[in-house]
């Protein structure tokens, strides 16, 4: 009886290992990744995504005059590099961190509103990997207020 | 005799759940097995193979409305003033039991909070996220607002880089909670209950007298008809939901307005500063609306808006 809840806590601790690390990347989003969008403030939007290598992802937001933003790609580090480009709605594109040495910032503003799409992709590992890797991606939008 | 029999049936049908939990549960994990070593047979190349393709192929979607703090600095950007009536009144929280009305009124209570921040007023910050406080724990949301995020609010209540830092840590909260609980529709309402208070604040400042060939703010609420696909496009996601329906049919109706305004864009061309490394989409815009079209838009506002503060 004794050893059936040895192996009952072991499984439960397993069991919950996917919430915790849920939680720890939440927590790591929070703390890490909203640190480098200082001295932007964060909207608050929350868009995050488990993506393995080759995977890739877009968001749409519309982006309005007047305001400064800048993009930040949060990724796991055990990820490879994340290419992410800028596109207009006719998918012009309008930046591309691939000529910018993966860069995961960029700084922008508008002279008028646009929607624009945010497009990301995981990129594969070099190398004769075992495994495919995966992990998770967020993509975070900072604000910044024109001085007074 | 028997009870111990129970109990030893009870937990091995307990380690079969929990055991069910672990495999399902890693389904997500961090690493998937190209090879299966030793077993490499026809069938499994198959099949890693579709997996390699699968994941070639998916492609992760999201729509992003402006938040609740990126609608305020929008308006203030734009020249609103500061105007405490137009807000929805903190005494109506006891109003809202549904998951719908809450969830709304978490969206408008959040844009209020938000809005009276950027304008330093003090004493309405604090009202408003308690407001949005009750809406977060009517819905479940655990710890989006706790007590330790109204004391350092009160704490810092005249540092305006803390409070809108601490304003954007509970519009995460919130939006990490339903995206991890998977309950998106809820939180597709919540950023709708925000846009339409922005419009509403946005609607309700402009001059009767405002220029509308060179007014920022009725620019930036034409700029709305931008934010409406993705409004649509987010509704679309989660139509299987009935609350979610009801909140399409209103914003349905303001783009049939919408419909009426024209925006035209040339080409955008990206130009960065060497030195401070920003970019400026440079891109011109013309826009055409007449006061028709645009009191019709501020009555309809008005109308969703009232049924949705109850």
């Amino acid at each position: 009886m004794k050893k059936i809840y040895q192996i009952l806590i072991v499984l439960t601790v397993l069991a919950l290992i996917p919430f915790y690390g849920n939680s720890q990347w939440k927590s790591f989003a929070k703390k890490v990744c909203k640190l480098e969008l200082t001295p932007y403030i964060h909207d608050g939007n929350y868009n995050a995504a488990i993506l393995t290598e080759g995977e890739d992802a877009e968001l749409y937001k519309t982006f309005y005059a007047g305001q400064n933003y800048r993009i930040y790609i949060c990724g796991s580090d055990a990820l490879p590099e994340i290419e992410f480009q800028v596109l207009d709605v006719n998918r012009n594109v309008l930046y591309d961190n691939r000529k910018d040495d993966y860069s995961r910032v960029w700084d922008f503003n508008l002279q008028s509103s646009q929607q624009l799409i945010i497009s990301l992709r995981v990129k594969n590992s070099e190398g004769e990997s075992e495994e495919l890797v995966s992990g998770c991606v967020a993509i975070m939008f900072g604000i910044k207020e024109e001085a007074d | 005799m028997n009870i111990k029999l129970l109990h030893r049936r009870a937990l091995y049908f307990l380690a079969v759940i929990i055991a069910f939990g672990i495999i399902t549960g890693c389904a997500s994990d961090k690493k998937k097995d190209k090879d299966s070593d030793d077993l490499v047979t026809i069938d499994s190349l198959e099949i890693d193979e579709q997996l390699i393709q699968d994941v070639k192929t998916v492609k992760e979607i999201f729509y992003s409305l402006p938040s609740p703090l990126e609608t305020a600095m929008i308006l203030k950007q734009a020249g609103a003033k500061y105007n405490e009536e137009l807000l929805n009144p903190t005494d109506n929280v006891s109003r809202y039991v549904t998951n719908k009305s809450m969830a709304l009124n978490l969206g408008i209570y959040t844009t209020d909070l938000s809005y009276a921040s950027l304008f330093d007023q003090t004493q309405a910050t604090i009202s408003y996220m308690n407001a949005a406080k009750k809406m977060a724990e009517g819905l479940g949301i655990l710890n989006a607002i706790d007590e330790d995020i109204i004391e350092r609010l009160e704490a810092n209540i005249n540092n305006r880089d803390v409070i809108m830092d601490i304003i954007s840590e509970t519009i995460m909260n919130s939006s990490s909670f339903f995206e991890e609980n998977d309950r998106q529709a809820l939180s597709t309402i919540v950023l709708v209950g925000g846009w339409i208070e922005g419009l509403y604040i946005a609607t309700n400042l402009v001059g009767a007298d405002a220029d509308f060939n060179n007014n920022e703010l009725i620019n930036r609420i034409i700029d709305q008809k931008l934010t409406l696909n993705t409004v649509m496009s987010l509704l679309d996601e989660n139509s299987d939901n009935e609350d979610v329906q009801a909140v399409m049919t209103d914003v349905n109706e303001l783009k049939k307005i919408f419909e009426k305004i024209e925006i035209t864009t040339s080409k955008i061309e990206p130009v960065t500063d060497e030195e401070t490394k920003v970019t400026t989409l440079k891109s011109e815009t013309t826009i055409s609306m007449s006061p028709e079209t645009y009191n019709e838009l501020k009555e309809k506002v008005k109308v969703i808006r009232s049924n949705y503060i109850l």
